[in-house]
């Protein structure tokens, strides 16, 4: 006997962002999420709302992240009037070029989006030193300017982790941490049972998404799924909280809520490793230095690394099983970005059961052409 | 609050907030503030309430503390050393412009 309209597998931002959007929709939801010892990529992250850098070799993941920027500003208020919890979206962003070089390929980054999105509309501008420091005053000589695109932003994603499983458990959402999937089969009489490791049977549900980030492979397997991704670490240092010197984020600084700086944006492919590394660190803070000299004045606090659930062309993927349909397998790397969308827009194509057709250029078989 | 579990054997001295305060060599600046009854080592930026240590082990962050000029020292993995200036932080430092 199905015992849920919708299990989620996996609890850190896509999970979450599903778990709330589906209980905010009147689904009887529930959640499983591993414990402190998982990988949690979405405890780790940035945090930025970034649309500028992402989809330049798929136009299709330039426009949905746009459509999330638009919609992040009223799902941050609508989460903020349900919980009390400001994640501090903001909606104000540059990349930053450390060189001409640098901004003369985030140029043609931005041109490659442009021609790729036709007639959708957009637009970007390239802001020159001068009008820079205009907004930014203390950003090195040396930078000849930024991208802007008017949707590229910021927020605090663990607060906006808190608000989505706080509001989705007050929407009805059962959330269950410390509780490992180990096994999805399909039940007798249509739907899906989930197994613990044990194989006790935990739920029983017409629906199942697998956003288990590194953990979903082995998960749909066995129903010949294809959900190919891999860990691209990326490490994170922290300083000192200070007065405000400015809102806006960069790809590798922003100014959290709270008045520390993070420093980010290293890449590795090195396996299932959040373990920090100097030369990494030092790279990090010497890129960072090169644009903005004054965080060389500030104390570090901490640093981390984490792991990017990463496809191979780094579009996320979201796809129904063929054969096992109510089986959705959903990954990505933007997990912050593209919350908006996963809330308010993917949670649509599981009430409907079927992922739209124009979705079909994020299923997993682009990897076999 | 914390007492001494033995009396200062080997004793230096150091200033929070222009105190003195009796420390025993080689123990950490936040082992030092709790056993003179000092709790609040700054206020949370956020909301201005009192902080101090919490683990103790250097990996909560809440003992930060100003250490000879230098503020967001972690007071929990800081030895004492005679004569230490000690400061409780208040507000949150400004930037300077760097080079």
């Amino acid at each position: 006997m199905l015992d849920h309209d919708v299990a989620i597998v996996g609890g850190g931002l896509l999970g979450s962002a599903f778990g709330w959007g589906l209980a905010r929709a009147g689904q009887k939801t529930i959640v499983f999420d591993e414990g402190d010892t998982a990988i949690r990529t979405a405890r780790g992250n940035f945090g930025l709302v970034w649309v500028q850098s992402k989809g330049q070799t798929m136009p299709d993941y330039a426009a949905w992240s746009l459509q999330a920027s638009q919609l992040w500003p009223d799902f941050a208020d609508e989460l903020k009037d349900s919980t009390g919890i400001d994640i501090h979206y903001v909606r104000e962003g540059y990349n930053i070029a450390a060189s001409e070089v640098e901004l003369e390929q985030a140029i043609a980054g931005q041109e490659r989006i442009k021609a790729g999105m036709g007639d959708r509309a957009y637009s970007y501008e390239v802001i020159d030193r001068k009008t820079l420091k205009s907004v930014a005053p203390l950003v090195s000589d040396t930078v000849p300017g930024a991208i802007y695109t008017g949707h590229d932003g910021h927020c605090n994603p663990l607060f906006l982790m808190r608000a989505l499983h706080q509001d989705m458990q007050t929407k009805g959402g059962d959330y269950r941490p410390n509780t490992p999937i180990d096994a999805i089969r399909p039940a007798p009489g249509g739907g899906f049972d989930l197994f613990s490791g044990c194989g006790r049977l935990l739920a029983s549900a017409e629906r199942v998404i697998v956003a288990a980030g590194h953990g979903s492979g082995e998960l749909v397997r066995d129903y010949g799924i294809d959900l190919p991704v891999h860990a691209d670490q990326g490490q994170v240092l922290v300083t000192e909280k200070v007065s405000e010197v400015f809102s806006f984020a960069t790809g590798t600084v922003r100014q959290t809520d709270n008045g520390s700086f993070l420093l980010g944006a290293s890449s590795k492919e090195i396996g299932l490793d959040t373990r920090t590394d100097l030369p990494t660190l030092a790279e990090i803070v010497r890129y960072c230095l090169s644009i903005f000299p004054f965080l060389g004045n500030l104390r570090l606090q901490r640093a981390w690394g984490a792991l990017r659930v990463m496809t191979p062309d780094g579009c996320p993927i979201y796809q129904q099983s063929d054969s096992y349909p109510g089986l959705f397998s959903f990954a990505c790397h933007s997990g912050v970005t593209l919350a908006s969308v996963h809330a308010l827009m993917v949670t649509k194509w599981i009430l409907d059961g079927q992922i739209p057709s124009e979705f079909d250029v994020f299923h997993p078989r682009r990897f076999h052409v | 609050m914390f007492k001494r579990a033995r009396n200062i054997q080997s004793k230096v001295s150091i200033l929070f907030d222009g105190q003195p305060i009796a420390a025993e060599e080689g123990e950490t600046v936040a082992a030092a503030l709790f056993a003179a009854g000092i709790l609040s080592f700054r206020q949370a930026p956020e909301d201005d309430s009192p902080r101090g240590p919490y683990c103790m082990i250097g990996n909560c962050f809440e003992c930060l503390i100003e250490i000879e000029g230098l503020g967001g020292r972690q007071a929990c993995q800081t030895r004492v050393r005679d004569g230490m200036v000690i400061a409780r932080h208040r507000g949150l430092a400004t930037v300077e412009a760097g080079s």
